[in-house]
């Protein structure tokens, strides 16, 4: 078991299905000659050569229609996405083509395509670069949205994804590429649609994705030491399709849950969750579920603000004493 | 049951007589006489498809839109006939023409029409969005434009594979003003892809013309010179100019790995679609003109007898084949079942409809 990267685990998805389907190509912006705009991609030009690698032009509406094409021939393209962000002038491609091509066509034209990149906040970028579009995505049925918080998470999801026969967003976290973590020498995915259970505990159910089961996995320590607290941390890992049960499983036994994610309150992920866990454990609850998420605005510039308007630890604790009092 | 006129009506002879100056280019010479009467069927058939699809229209079995490719039927003939097995093509919304030219059956697509589950896309596409990728046709897209990416797509794997072979995208005259479609002409330039941009070239991107739409250095093809690709412009009503000279682009394609625009000048009779009660942007005159004068299905027939390759009878036949046919379909579209509400949940997802120990998807997909 190898510690590495977030950003080495992600490199290491693509080498080894490179090397396993000579189908795959690796599609983007910068990912050739530049290594990668994040490095994600750095090396793989060399090893695999230009047919696999391809830079692009600064063109996604282009490019990314052209990666939905080549899938429906059976070329399994993943696309990189300098950030999710720069989906929207991609949306045409990545909602109505993408999502809609299966069903449209009876079943007869499956899309085996795999858009990944940075989809997070936090990083002093202003608004149109820290866009987080998984619950604007995973709201259309025919998309399939995955959000790593981890190196082992990163690397078997993103197998996952290129295996699978459906469109695949693999929405990553800039401030996660540098965390470290285990990962297995040995072949492994992660399937889509399970939840990961980040630390156990009986008094207080979180559920978070991306880089919010970090910061919750924090708040949770300071919950234990400082409050006596035991609280149970759910990843969901899989936003499309989700893991409903690990979810209901985790509040039938702590019987209180809060929701932490960085999306924006309004039609989050969360308020699937919410829904879902009213409605199918509802008297399981012993108090109402609460949520922490971005303070609903534009992604604000200021460092300083910015890393308030995020869900910090210090809030995602305030919130949790709240639903436990 | 009231028959539409037959094509031959007297109209067609105040057509201008003479031989199309591409009868003799070697890719027509070179047909042999049932290559031709094949040719003039498939013309007729999407002739009287579409006329019959009218009727239905009216009568209230086809919802939503039903955009008509009536006047425009030699741009999918001549073009399509020309493809081999690793040439595949894609098209926007007025795609029902391309379909039938690849070898769809009327069944399917008048069933299509009236969303029942013996339908192309099993009523689940409709009117825009007909398929058949086991004939090399990749739809029917609803969004102007959306398609060229994607067919810049087919164009990268078939290049991808090693395999002699193209794409050819269709878009009306519309879309060349979206971005997506400028962005597709870039790459498939810029990566040599073998790529044939086909612009039908109707008039009227709805109800605006060109002349209020498009901004042009003298046509719409020549903006390929922007993007550094080979362009021609083509008299969409001969049959056999799309074919002399979308024969040149498809050679450039396979032997050279180089991508073409081609504009095609055709256009329709009907609205935009049956919603266009088309009274506000051009003259019934107009329409009177190119039906009389420059129709492509009366042109070619006219050709054929000329070359006394068709008889009057034979066209008659033919003629009266396809009517057959497409009543046949109605009936059959008429008495085949709705989808049901389970079907509405299927073909979301391939790992989803195949869910199993391989599969990489597990919990909830599909939500209540």
């Amino acid at each position: 078991m190898a510690v590495i990267s977030y950003r080495e685990a992600l490199r290491a998805a693509m080498r080894e299905e490179l090397k396993r389907d000579d189908k795959v190509v690796i599609m983007g912006e910068e990912v050739a000659q530049f290594n990668g705009a994040y490095k994600v991609t750095e090396g793989l030009l060399k090893e695999f050569g230009p047919k696999r690698i391809v830079d692009t032009p600064i063109s996604e509406a282009g490019f990314i229609g052209l990666g939905i094409g080549a899938s429906m021939l059976g070329i399994r393209p993943v696309m990189e996405l300098m950030f999710w962000s720069f989906s929207y002038v991609a949306f045409d491609q990545i909602v109505n083509n993408a999502g809609n091509i299966r069903y449209m066509s009876g079943g007869l034209i499956n899309c085996p395509i795999v858009i990944r990149g940075p989809a997070n906040g936090g990083t002093n970028v202003g608004a149109t670069h820290s866009h987080t579009p998984e619950a604007i995505l995973a709201s259309h049925p025919g998309i399939k949205v995955v959000c790593p918080a981890t190196p082992y998470d990163a690397k078997g999801l993103l197998k996952a994804a290129i295996r699978d026969n459906d469109p695949v967003y693999v929405m990553e976290n800039t401030i996660l590429y540098n965390d470290k973590g285990e990962v297995p020498d040995e072949d492994y995915i992660v399937p889509l649609g399970v939840a990961d259970v980040k630390r156990v505990g009986t008094d207080l159910t979180i559920v978070a994705h991306g880089r919010a089961v970090i910061t919750s996995l924090k708040a949770a320590e300071i919950l234990e030491q400082e409050h006596g607290v035991s609280v149970e941390v759910v990843d969901l890992r899989s936003i499309r399709p989700l893991d409903e049960e690990t979810i209901l499983a985790s509040v039938r036994k702590t019987h209180r849950a809060l929701l932490v994610e960085e999306n924006k309150p309004f039609c989050g992920v969360d308020a699937q969750v919410a829904y879902l866990i009213q409605s199918r454990a509802f008297d399981e609850l012993d108090a109402p579920i609460h949520r922490v998420s971005s303070i609903d605005a534009p992604q604000i510039y200021c460092k300083r603000m910015e890393d308030q308007q995020l869900p910090d630890v210090n809030r995602v604790v305030r919130e949790a004493l709240k639903v436990l009092a | 049951m009231a028959k539409p006129a037959v094509l031959t009506h007297p109209e067609s002879l105040k057509r201008p007589a003479g031989p199309s100056e591409y009868a003799k280019d070697p890719v027509n010479a070179s047909m042999t006489k049932a290559e031709k009467i094949a040719l003039y069927t498939k013309m007729a058939r999407i002739r009287h498809f579409e006329q019959r699809c009218i009727r239905i229209y009216q009568q209230g079995k086809i919802g939503g839109f039903l955009h008509l490719y009536v006047g425009q039927e030699a741009v999918a003939a001549g073009t399509i006939s020309l493809l081999g097995k690793n040439d595949h093509i894609i098209t926007g919304y007025r795609d029902h023409g391309h379909g039938l030219m690849v070898g769809m059956g009327m069944n399917e697509c008048m069933a299509e029409l009236t969303g029942r589950v013996t339908g192309c896309s099993q009523g689940k596409g409709g009117s825009m969005h007909y398929f058949a990728p086991d004939k090399n046709y990749w739809g029917g897209h609803g969004i102007v434009g959306g398609q060229a990416p994607l067919g810049t797509g087919l164009a990268y794997a078939v290049k991808y594979m090693g395999l002699k072979g193209s794409c050819l995208a269709y878009m009306g005259d519309g879309a060349v003003n979206q971005g997506a479609v400028h962005e597709a002409y870039n790459l498939a330039s810029l990566w040599d892809l073998p790529m044939i941009f086909v612009v039908e070239n109707n008039g009227y991107s709805m109800g605006t013309s060109q002349e209020r739409s498009t901004a042009h250095p003298g046509c719409l093809a020549k903006r390929a010179e922007g993007y550094n690709m080979a362009w021609d412009v083509i008299n969409g009503h001969d049959v056999y100019e799309v074919r002399a000279k979308t024969a040149l682009a498809l050679k450039r394609a396979h032997e050279e790995s180089k991508p073409t625009v081609l504009e095609i000048f055709t256009y329709r009779y009907f609205g935009h679609s049956m919603a266009d009660p088309d009274k506000t942007y051009r003259d019934k005159e107009e329409i009177k003109e190119y039906r009389d004068k420059k129709d492509p299905v009366l042109a070619f027939e006219q050709e054929l007898l000329r070359e006394k390759v068709l008889t009057p009878e034979l066209s008659l036949k033919i003629n009266e084949e396809a009517m057959a046919e497409a009543d046949k379909a109605a009936v059959f579209a008429d008495e085949s079942p709705d989808p049901t509400v389970a079907d509405i949940t299927k073909h979301i997802y391939w790992e989803e409809d195949n869910r199993g120990p391989d599969t990489t998807s597990r919990g909830t997909i599909i939500f209540e």
